[in-house]
């Protein structure tokens, strides 16, 4: 399992945004996907996510409009139903392109993945969840043991006084019922199928979402791998005020402070990732205010965002001896929900170990 | 299987004081425990903490990060920046539940090679009580990886 480990590089660089990109993997002519329609045939699925990606989608607004006049909407379980047996008829690579968001950590999840990439010729992983493992990848500091222990457990608005917790197989007098296995791991998707494109955010905004849109709908697709985006940093497109030799003086988290709107949110103690964050969002939380979250992922030829916010971060603190040093860092909270807060199942580590007994 | 179980220690060393104050040690024929890995850097400040997540990723069961002492740096305050990231890493580390001992920072110069040799002997021991990492193993992936990024 090692090996897998050590062969998984996650999203590769692009060089530049998928926009200004000129090589072209063309998608084959709509025609060969045999439907009369002569549209792309779009599918759209979620496993392990929130719906906000769905949203995204919307969230472009009166373009939808643009996107129906380009596509055929196949699958889409936000807004439209369909069974998995519908699924299952389509023929291989029938669907030209699926866009899939949410991590993967159940069998359910797993195996519409197996099933769409089979049905499916280009694999989008949608959004930080599908590209890094997003918020739901930070139970991989858990496993499922100790999640089942909380949720099933301990958590006050439980109450499980014979401790059931979810069974695969249950047998009752009408007959078996099935519910899907939930997995010690939380996966990015390219942990489990392979991937073509990656296009970060939580959610993308509706610029990225549109750069893609367009870039499979004139067929202008980047080099296999590449992530919708940019190659610079969420800083280099933040518009606040930063200083030669930036220093920080102790860390807060953003409640604790009256935000300078024109100062470097970092220079202020705030943990913003932007400095080690792809752009390509146009700064959003930095410009109202917000430290940057992370949610577009590593920069390009990262080789973990974590590290590289560690780096960044605590570098500059305004400290020269031990003592002082231990308790202006210590003030920041969560380091690694902070630093890894979208990529845990992608980074370097991947997960907390688990007990040695295991 | 503790008392088969040899630690392996990364350990970081600047090349200005402590990979000198290593050679020290070693001119002067202090003994010190074979489980050490020195990898020579030219400043602890170059010490990237993604190189000690590597290191436990790869199969060590401690990782020495070791410098010149503040106020000594070659580059005047390369490791000054190390000092600053060191609790952080800390934090980071045990979070990710590997043992705290498991890692440790020194201010070692070429004169020190006593404490060189002290500062190995005494974290390997420290490594040896806690047993083996095993980091691979205790992160395996339980669902098969996914063979390659082309188009299926």
């Amino acid at each position: 399992m090692g090996e897998e480990l050590k062969s998984f590089k996650g999203p590769e660089s692009t060089p530049a945004a998928a926009s200004e990109i000129a090589c072209a993997i063309p998608l084959p002519p709509p025609s060969c996907s045999g439907r009369p329609s002569g549209k792309i045939q779009l599918a759209m699925y979620w496993a392990a996510s929130c719906g906000g990606c769905d949203m995204a989608v919307l969230d472009v607004n009166e373009k939808i409009l643009d996107i129906a006049a380009v596509a055929d909407i196949r699958l889409w379980p936000i807004a439209m139903d369909y069974k998995y047996k519908d699924i299952e008829k389509w023929a291989d690579g029938e669907i030209d392109v699926c866009l899939f968001n949410g991590a993967v950590r159940n069998s359910e999840q797993l195996h519409l993945a197996r099933l769409l990439r089979q049905k499916s010729k280009v694999m989008v992983a949608f959004g930080a969840c599908a590209s890094f493992g997003g918020i739901p990848g930070l139970a991989n500091l858990h496993c499922r043991k100790t999640i089942f222990e909380a949720v099933y457990g301990y958590t006050a608005s439980t109450v499980n006084p014979e401790g059931t917790t979810p069974q695969t197989h249950t047998h009752v007098p009408e007959g078996d019922l099935h519910i899907p296995e939930f997995f010690d791991d939380v996966y990015s998707l390219a942990q489990v199928i392979p991937v073509e494109y990656y296009v970060p955010g939580c959610p993308p905004t509706p610029e990225t979402v549109m750069t893609a849109v367009n870039a499979i709908a004139t067929g202008n697709l980047p080099p296999v791998g590449a992530t919708i985006g940019i190659s610079k940093a969420v800083c280099d497109e933040c518009k606040r005020t930063k200083s030669d030799k930036p220093k920080v003086v102790e860390f807060h988290r953003p409640q604790e402070i009256f935000v300078d709107p024109e100062k470097c949110l970092l220079e202020q103690g705030l943990t913003c990732m932007g400095s080690a964050t792809r752009g390509g969002c146009g700064s959003l939380c930095p410009g109202v205010n917000m430290p940057c979250r992370g949610c577009y992922g590593p920069m390009p030829n990262s080789l973990d965002v974590g590290a590289d916010a560690l780096s960044a971060m605590t570098s500059i603190v305004d400290a020269a001896e031990e003592g002082d040093a231990r308790a202006k860092v210590g003030k920041m909270v969560d380091p690694l929900g902070t630093f890894y807060r979208f990529t845990l199942p992608v980074s370097m580590l991947r997960r907390a170990a688990r007990p040695l007994e295991g | 299987m503790s008392h088969e179980f040899e630690p392996r220690i990364v350990v970081l060393c600047c090349n200005w004081c402590t990979y000198a104050g290593a050679d020290l040690a070693g001119t002067s024929r202090m003994k010190y425990a074979p489980n050490v890995r020195l990898v020579r850097v030219m400043c602890s400040g170059r010490v990237d903490p993604s190189f000690v997540l590597r290191a436990f990723q790869d199969g060590a069961d401690g990782v020495l990060i070791a410098g010149c002492h503040p106020g000594d740096c070659h580059y005047i305050n390369g490791n000054l920046k190390t000092l600053r990231r060191y609790p952080a890493l800390e934090t980071l580390i045990a979070q990710f539940g590997i043992e705290p001992d498991r890692m440790r920072l020194e201010w070692i110069s070429a004169a020190e090679g006593d404490v060189f040799v002290h500062v190995v002997n005494e974290m390997t021991e420290q490594v040896r009580a806690l047993g083996p990492l095993d980091w691979k193993r205790r992160t395996a992936m339980t669902v098969p990886a996914a063979e390659s990024h082309t188009a299926g």
